[in-house]
């Protein structure tokens, strides 16, 4: 019970006195994880959004395709991705693996599934009458779609929410394309899985109480959102 | 065709195989009050739709302001921003009632104070100066229905297409709402064109009423026609 008091004084203390090493991981973190998620929601919700009001041909197998992709395994992202820029791959030439560019691509890979198949559910549950009402007074195409995604912001931003948690919390495949670099790749959760098998766990529970902290804050930060955009 | 708003040529609309509306010939003049009126299912929301650019017909020819609507939807767009239309059960945005109302000049790229100074004008003609800040939501059914026929006005269309605008109002509020409808059409010009079960209401609002049985235009009756009829 101790560990756990100590990790929580510890974390303060790491907080609070500024800690070079701990600000650069949390930083790192958030900026790679920031990143993923801007990107998969730039491309996820039109897609959902495309999926959500749209008819077509092979709509509900490709619902159940994303539905499926939100558990994606982190750590076969991390397989996957790692087959395609390590130096035998055919991205090798970029030499991306080991940088937090392979780090925000595994976790757009994730992230973006999540915010496709919750803003087909966002959209999908859209009054049929907010398009109508839009194009009854002149919107055009780019206009009445705005309308619909602004009419489903409170679950899109749930969406966004949601895919920036999945990416902030995984382990697996920064660590695989990542390769914890200190000072370079090392974020939160590598740094906690590292220090906990170096038998550091005050040290460890106090990266991992600034996950929490850090998720937290960015929470309150969208329901921020949510309330000044209603 | 100068006076002419809407011209019908051969109109026919079918769901499923089975034909809702058959209009061989329908005339509105500018700046007329029109109630089209019918049980349900007698096509007045199809008729509606079809002119507002909404639904498209299977087969005939539409002419708005003596021009052809094209077939193809290439003026579709141009033509329905000179129109705005007010849903049966309207639908209101998730904000405040000012950006309802302004809905339609924001999207037209108005400037935010020639949108403050319309969303002032057009809130008052409907009896609700004063409810800017309301959040839509929390609104009652007639009050609702008055900031969607706003809404509609506030873009000064040349044509206002209202679908059963008191179907969901309490009796109370009927005669506001009918004043609203003839008050807009004085002031502006505005030609409307409203669905209806009420004979009654038709007679106190419209020029001119279309009675509508099964798809097909059963009568054409002017209110001095109308007058004559209900003296017997």
């Amino acid at each position: 019970m101790d560990y756990i008091l100590v990790g929580i004084w510890k974390a303060c203390e790491l907080i609070f006195s500024l800690d070079r090493e701990v600000f650069g991981i949390t930083l790192l973190s958030l900026r790679v994880s920031a990143m993923a998620t801007v990107f998969a929601s730039l491309v996820g919700i039109p897609i959902g959004f495309i999926i959500g009001t749209e008819d077509f041909l092979g709509k509900r197998p490709l619902i159940t395709l994303f539905n499926t992709l939100m558990a994606f395994p982190t750590v076969v992202v991390g397989l996957l991705l790692y087959s395609f820029i390590s130096r035998q791959g055919p991205l090798g030439h970029l030499g991306l693996l080991f940088t937090p560019w392979a780090m925000a691509i595994g976790q757009f890979v994730l992230a973006t599934p999540i915010i496709v198949a919750l803003s087909i559910s966002a959209t999908q549950g859209i009054d049929p009458r907010v398009r109508l009402t839009a194009l009854s007074m002149g919107a055009n195409t780019l206009q009445t779609a705005l309308t619909v995604l602004s009419e489903a912001r409170f679950a899109l931003i749930s969406a966004v929410i949601a895919g920036f948690g999945r990416v902030i919390t995984e382990v697996g495949c920064a660590l695989m394309v990542g390769g914890n670099i200190r000072g370079y790749t090392r974020i939160l959760t590598t740094a906690i899985a590292l220090e906990t098998s170096k038998g550091e766990f005050a040290f460890s529970l106090a990266l991992g109480f600034i996950l929490l902290a850090v998720a937290f804050l960015v929470n309150i930060f969208f329901h921020w959102l949510q309330g000044r955009r209603g | 065709m100068d006076n002419y708003q809407f011209a019908v040529k051969d109109l026919t609309k079918f769901y499923n195989g089975k034909k809702v509306l058959d209009i061989p010939y329908l005339i509105i003049k500018k700046g007329t009050v029109h109630g089209v009126m019918g049980p349900n299912g007698s096509g007045k929301t199809t008729l509606l739709s079809i002119l507002s650019l909404l639904t498209k017909p299977t087969s005939g020819r539409v002419y708005f302001d003596g021009l052809e609507i094209d077939s193809h939807g290439n003026n579709e767009f141009r033509l329905r921003r000179e129109m705005a239309m007010v849903l049966q059960n309207p639908f209101l945005l998730n904000t405040t009632v000012e950006k309802n109302v302004a809905y339609g000049l924001r999207i037209r790229g108005l400037s935010k104070r020639e949108q403050k100074q319309k969303v002032v004008e057009c809130l008052d003609l409907v009896g609700l100066a004063g409810f800017e800040k309301r959040r839509a939501h929390e609104l009652s059914g007639g009050e609702a229905q008055r900031v969607a026929i706003a809404r509609g006005i506030a873009v000064t269309p040349k044509v206002l297409f209202l679908d059963e605008p008191t179907a969901n109002v309490d009796k109370t509020h009927i005669d506001v709402l009918e004043n609203i409808i003839k008050e807009l059409n004085r002031r502006y010009r505005t030609t409307v064109i409203f669905t209806t079960h009420d004979l009654n209401q038709a007679y106190r609002v419209a020029d001119e009423i279309v009675v509508l049985s099964e798809g097909k235009i059963k009568e054409i009756l002017t209110t001095q026609v109308f007058r004559l009829k209900a003296e017997g």
